[in-house]
């Protein structure tokens, strides 16, 4: 164990005498979760890019997607990602009050593009073109239901941080646990520009 | 943690928290929201105006202004560079990356060979010479 470049100093002190190490690893950590969740979003993509021409004689893309829902959904979800950016601004300027304001604005943006894809699944499927009806149809399902899954996900733990942070203020802690949802916000959003571009606009053409 | 007591976060105190990490500022942000919004106006008004006559050009077009879209938040959203915890993120993106490529491509270049050896429908047959 003498290469391990710890070394007793003296009285009651450790040196390491290696890189210093991130204080905490959480936000890389983060990182590597939301590069896997990444590959899960992958599959349904590819599995969307097999099976998303099989109609089995049931509606098409074009039959049923409504592109100015679309944009208005995509549209809260790009304002949802600014109001977010100006929570953690306020964050860094540790001011609270304007952080729990943009963060309950985000939430709001949010609840509205999960409210939106709500009514778009329930009209296909009292329609009778729910996920049941063709390869196309459950290949769509599953991956815009598991975006707007995480989604949910997101504004249930975007509430809970407004508590945290509202009881316990603009603490190391909450903050990091901000940047995390930061990024997972940015994420989605990410993974919308997939869904919006491969799915509703590619399947009307 | 060693934040327990009362703290008064000033503005020199916010960057200290997480060394390594680009926080992002104003500018920042209102510059990748513009063009996000003009990359993303752009393909939905090409598509509803129906400006190209061909379908695959669309495609293609479109598909180009999701990967810059892709790119523009990726740095002006998430932050990303290569310098951010010792280019660890930067390096786990980029074998992520690769896998997706991989998984999309390789699925629909697999399956679409597979689609064009089945057996021909009865129609199929039925259309032969």
């Amino acid at each position: 164990m003498s290469d391990t470049q710890v070394q007793y100093s003296g009285t009651d002190r450790f040196l390491v005498r290696e890189d210093h190490h991130p204080e905490n690893g959480t936000l890389l950590g983060f990182w590597l979760y939301l590069m896997s969740d990444c590959l899960l979003f992958a599959c349904l993509f590819a599995a969307y890019g097999v099976l998303g021409r099989n109609y089995a004689d049931g509606p098409t893309g074009a039959q049923i997607f409504e592109l100015p829902t679309v944009a208005v959904n995509t549209s809260l979800l790009l304002i949802s990602s600014i109001t977010y950016g100006f929570a953690m601004l306020e964050m860094q300027r540790g001011r609270v009050k304007p952080v729990l304001l943009w963060l309950a604005i985000t939430g709001l943006f949010g609840a509205g593009f999960v409210g939106i894809e709500l009514t778009e699944f329930h009209h296909l499927i009292a329609d009778g073109y729910g996920p049941q009806r063709s390869a196309f149809l459950s290949s769509f399902f599953a991956l815009v239901s598991t975006h707007g899954l995480h989604v949910s996900f997101g504004i249930v733990w975007l509430i809970t941080l407004m508590f945290q942070v509202g009881k316990f203020g603009l603490t190391t802690a909450n903050k990091r646990r901000l940047m995390c949802l930061s990024m997972f916000w940015h994420f989605l959003d990410v993974v919308w520009i997939g869904v919006f571009t491969f799915v509703y606009l590619m399947g009307v053409l | 943690m060693g934040h327990d007591h009362p703290h008064d976060h000033g503005h020199d105190h916010g960057h200290d928290d997480f060394p390594g990490h680009d926080h992002g500022t104003l500018k920042s942000y209102s510059v990748g929201f513009i063009l996000s919004v003009i990359l993303t106006a752009i393909p939905f008004w090409l598509v509803m105006t129906k400006h190209f006559a061909n379908p695959s050009t669309t495609a293609i077009v479109i598909l180009a202004f999701a990967a810059v879209q892709i790119v523009v938040h990726m740095v002006y959203f998430l932050h990303m560079n290569a310098k951010s915890e010792s280019g660890w993120t930067m390096l786990a993106l980029i074998f992520t990356l690769v896998l997706v490529v991989i998984t999309l491509s390789g699925s629909m270049w697999v399956m679409y060979h597979m689609n064009q050896n089945m057996q021909p429908t009865i129609e199929q047959i039925k259309a032969l010479p």
